[in-house]
């Protein structure tokens, strides 16, 4: 091939790393101070280009040269910078001491906000920014042109490391930075103000988002699907650089960046999914990355369920609520079946994620990965092998158990925050599959024409089907966590060094424990295939795992129940107020930080100790 | 204090007792489910709605059709086949709409039609261009208002027959509209340019290109012509780093929709000038009826259309005449009063044609030219869309009902 063509490439691959780099250094610095993984990072990033791409034309009008260019650019990093400073203060300080999986939502309602709140404050279009001037003209390389700003980008890289290099090695800040990445139970004991610290970092690290995406208004109209995009990416390459290394982060952003540029030219079609693998693989080889060290405080903050005597009358209360709901179809109108449908099925899904997380300990972020899958599996089958729903949906099942058994070969392995990162990226990988492999799974388009079989069809069977297959699904899990199964996962869960003392094979638990959730996902997934008719790529997106661990959490964690009841709250909430306001994600973000901020326990969990304080 | 609130509350009263008789004289509304992509796709869908919400407004301050008032009740698509036909339920099954209409993206209106012929109720896509919606996965309860992607690509390459160009790029997102544009301009080039040759093929995901690598990719190799069916922001990367690289210089360039306001004007002035495309010149526009469109648009909004004011106004007037002929808002009638129906419409008469349910609203066809800071369009002409259908032994080879 071209050696002009190949260095043009090559170049084109550094200054996408660079631009990936300065951001998720930011992120990388923030999680080794405050062990927190700020989903919020892409949000800031999209903040910072559309402050920028707002800004520096205006400035660029009272026409003081080129340098307002760059003074603008900087000025919206300093912006975005005392935003990070503002959610700090408002939300970060408080859940600190929380499980990771609160951070992680409560982090994820702030990007949920901050959606709504850019469309509102810089209006529904994409903002194009001006170019930087003096750097429209290309430069040729070995007779080809190339874009000088991108060169510009290329030196910006490096440029940015250094000074994190001088700040972290030759300031006072820097020094407190490192001590706290090291140990920041001991900076504390030290007398270090932590509150100072913990703020100064988010400066720094949101700065950093902001200049990111500042930096990109010449290549990039700035647009609102910006922050999860480039959080995925910038994900990948703090994981792979080892979560808190920031030189790590700048050597996975330069691997990252070629891998792009050149993967477009062997898989022009599936440009998504090798970022994904390079993780998976990385992770598979060296479970705490590059520079990564092993987490200390990190393991399982042993939130899940607890033991408790079990109810008087139970059995009563149970065949109770499964003639409400057998009785339902007798009082409910055809959309209230459809709405009670997918609520059932919702539980379910958040049943088997509590099996990961209440019982196992096992914080899995991906778990749409599987209720993807069965779907997949059930819409394929049907489209390919013509399969009634009768077959289609053990088939969906059947995939989902496999993918689950394959992905948790490789998360039982890992630990903490790498878990949840592993779980996500394998999500993500089905999630790009889906979306490019469009001969098979038909991309973007996702399957359409899948419906339930004559007999099921209509409100009322499909109701009563979901019904039936919920409740034994329920039933049969319920019956693994009460067996000895399950207190050897909440062993394992609690002391995984005790655990392991006294014989148990914790990995080889855990690995079960992982393929049975996922089959039970997968049964979800594919009983919603049928329930709409379609299939398409969202059903594997992140928003589809967030929506799981919402339901998990507003029910209450530490309870059996906990799921099923947050499942009817969330859908029911989410039907009622989405026609009702087109702000549904910022109120849906806020009730998520809301919810980690005062109901910890979720809504089962608060009642109980309401009721326990009372008796 | 009491006194005051007694008399506020039998003021009240009187007024819902005068009230009550006039709003019991007139018919409940028709109602009507409208579905786009208002939150992603803004740029097109928002002055789309502006079109719909003014012709509803002069319709039902002509008292409406057929004695009743109609009312919309629009919701977000999700812009995913998904949410789209979960939303489409809801308007169906809990405010029982009695037809659909609306949605964007070209995936979503398939998995609409799909829907449409479950549940039997009429579903006419506005915007959604891939041919499937009218062709493969076409049914009797589906209709489309735009020039589909065959109509506009044949207009775009007849264009190209006489640039001489014969080595081909292909630049397109890849979802339904990308692959469907994509596939029937390989068709129709071979087709209709002898020689032609597809040299280099780039399918970004929908607003996730890596423009810089897809420019270098497409320049290696060196086409004379290309054919571009990017939009929105994935088109704006592309035109910035095809500019600054010279991709465009010495070829000819054929590009969807790109003269559409909605896409143009976020290129401010980096418009590349000379790209043949279709597109909307609405400043250029004289013909009367048109033109006093667009002077109401700008009156009553303060903005400039974009090609989706002008659909939105086209298919709300379209329903309320197809409402009015049926004599009733029954599915059965509702199809059998838009199937082969002649309509008056601000751009001039529109058949709607019965075998495949494709109207036919044409394009209009020019070069791309900056005009002052931003871009526009010239040299233009209004293709009527008739002439560029599909064939009736093409339709019925592949459509399925």
């Amino acid at each position: 091939m071209d050696p002009a063509f190949l260095a043009v490439q090559a170049l084109s691959g550094l200054s996408s790393a660079s631009s990936l780099f300065i951001t998720a250094c930011g992120l990388t610095i923030v999680f080794g101070v405050t062990r927190i993984v700020n989903f919020a990072h892409g949000s800031l990033y999209m903040i910072g280009a559309y402050t920028a791409a707002t800004l520096v034309p205006r400035l660029l009008e009272l026409s003081f040269g080129p340098v307002t260019f760059w003074a603008g650019i900087l000025a919206s990093a300093i912006i975005v910078g005392l935003i990070g400073v503002i959610i700090e203060v408002l939300l970060l300080r408080r859940i600190y001491g929380a499980p990771e999986l609160f951070q992680l939502l409560a982090t994820f309602g702030v990007v949920l906000v901050v959606q709504d709140l850019v469309v509102q404050v810089f209006g529904p279009q994409d903002i194009l920014g001006p170019r930087a001037p003096g750097l429209r003209a290309p430069v040729e390389i070995l007779g080809r042109r190339f874009p000088s700003y991108e060169l510009v980008l290329i030196a910006a890289g490096p440029i940015v490391l250094g000074l994190v290099w001088l700040l972290l090695r030759k300031t006072r800040f820097g020094v407190l930075v490192r001590a706290a990445t090291q140990d920041r139970d001991m900076v504390a004991s030290l007398g270090v103000n932590q509150a100072l610290l913990f703020t100064g970092t988010l400066f720094l690290g949101a700065f950093l988002a902001g200049l990111g995406g500042a930096l990109q208004i010449p290549r990039v109209s700035a647009n609102t699907g910006m922050d999860l995009s480039i959080i995925a990416e910038a994900f990948v390459v703090t994981v792979v650089g080892g979560m808190g290394s920031v030189p790590g982060a700048f050597l996975a952003a330069l691997v990252i960046g070629q891998l792009q540029a050149f993967g477009i030219l062997i898989f022009p079609k599936s440009t998504l999914v090798v970022v994904f693998l390079l993780m998976a693989v990385v992770l598979a080889i060296r479970p705490y990355g590059f520079f990564g060290r092993a987490e200390i405080i990190g393991g399982t903050h042993a939130v899940g369920i607890a033991s408790r005597r079990p109810l008087a009358g139970r059995s009563f209360i149970l065949i109770t609520l499964m003639a409400i709901l057998a009785a339902f179809p007798l009082v409910a109108d055809a959309y209230l079946l459809k709405v009670a449908t997918e609520i059932l099925i919702f539980a379910l899904f958040a049943f088997s994620l509590q099996l990961l997380i209440g019982v196992g300990g096992i914080v899995s972020f991906g778990h749409a990965a599987f209720f993807g899958l069965g779907a997949y599996g059930a819409a394929l089958a049907v489209k390919w092998y013509g399969v009634s729903m009768e077959a289609a949906l053990p088939l969906g099942l059947a995939l989902a158990a496999l993918g689950a058994a394959l992905v948790g070969a490789f998360v039982v392995r890992l630990s903490g925050i790498y878990l949840a990162m592993m779980t996500l990226a394998a999500a993500q990988i089905l999630y790009a599959v889906a979306f490019q492999w469009v001969e098979v799974t038909g991309g973007d388009n996702g399957i359409v024409g899948v419906w339930p079989s004559p007999w099921a069809s209509g409100p009322i069977p499909y109701y009563l089907l979901t019904a039936v297959l919920t409740v034994i699904t329920v039933l049969l899990l319920k019956r693994i966590i009460d067996a000895p199964f399950g207190y050897s996962l909440r062993a394992a869960r609690d002391s995984e060094a005790r655990a392991e003392a006294i014989g148990l094979k914790i990995r080889q638990h855990r690995w079960f424990a992982f393929t049975i959730a996922g089959a039970a996902a997968g049964l979800a997934g594919g009983i919603y295939a049928f329930s709409r008719g379609s299939v398409d790529p969202s059903l594997l997106g992140i928003s589809t795992s967030v929506d799981a661990l919402t339901m998990l959490l507003l029910g209450g964690i530490q309870t059996v129940m906990g799921p099923l009841v947050g499942a009817a709250a969330l859908h029911g909430l989410r039907d009622w107020i989405m026609p009702l306001t087109p702000l549904w994600r910022l109120l849906l973000g806020l009730s998520i930080i809301a919810m980690v901020l005062i109901f910890p326990r979720g809504l089962v969990g608060t009642v109980r100790d309401w009721w326990g304080a009372r008796t | 204090m009491a006194t005051i609130s007694t008399i506020r509350w039998l003021a009240l009263g009187a007024a819902l007792a005068l009230g009550a008789p006039a709003a019991q004289a007139q018919q409940a509304p028709i109602k009507i489910g409208e579905l786009n992509s208002y939150a992603q796709w803004a740029a097109f869908t928002v002055p789309y709605r502006n079109g719909w919400q003014m012709a509803l407004d002069e319709i039902n301050a002509k008292g409406g059709v057929l004695g009743r008032r109609i009312e919309i009740i629009s919701r977000d698509d999700g812009a995913t086949t998904g949410s789209a036909t979960r939303v489409a339920d809801e308007l169906v099954s809990r405010e029982g709409v009695s037809l659909l209409f609306g949605s964007f993206l070209s995936n979503v209106g398939v998995a609409m039609a799909d829907y449409a012929n479950q549940k039997k109720i009429v579903y006419i896509a506005a915007e959604p261009l891939t041919d499937a919606v009218t062709m493969a996965q076409g049914n009797r309860y589906t209709f489309r208002i735009r020039p589909n992607n065959f109509m506009q690509v044949g207009m775009l390459v007849d264009q190209a027959k006489a640039s001489g160009a014969k080595r081909w790029a292909i630049v397109a997102p890849n979802y339904e509209y990308g692959q469907s544009a994509a596939a029937v301009f390989k068709r129709l080039i071979q087709e209709r340019v002898p020689g032609a040759q597809i040299v280099a093929e780039q399918y970004p995901a929908l607003g996730k290109i890596e423009a810089g690598a897809t420019a270098s990719a497409i320049e290696q190799a060196k086409p004379d012509g290309i054919f571009n069916v990017l939009f929105g922001p994935d088109l704006t990367q592309f035109v910035r780093e095809g500019n600054t690289r010279g991709l465009f210089e010495g070829a000819t360039v054929l590009s969807l929709l790109t003269g559409e306001p909605e896409w143009l004007l976020p290129l401010k002035d980096e418009v590349p000038e000379g790209w043949t495309v279709t597109g909307y010149p609405w400043d250029e526009i004289k013909d009367p009826k048109h033109k006093a469109f667009i002077d109401a648009y700008r009156a009553k909004y303060n903005d400039t259309p974009r090609l989706g004011s002008l659909l939105g106004y086209m298919v709300m007037t379209m329903i309320r005449d197809a409402i009015e002929r049926a004599g009733s808002t029954e599915t059965e009638a509702v199809i059998k009063a838009l199937e082969d129906a002649k309509f008056d419409t601000v751009i001039g008469p529109v058949t709607m044609r019965g075998i495949d349910n494709q109207a036919t609203m044409g394009a209009w066809v020019g070069k791309l030219v900056l005009k002052g800071a931003a871009g526009g369009m010239t040299d233009w002409a209004y293709k009527d869309g008739a002439s560029f259908m599909p064939t009736e032994a093409e339709v019925k080879a592949v459509r399925k009902d």
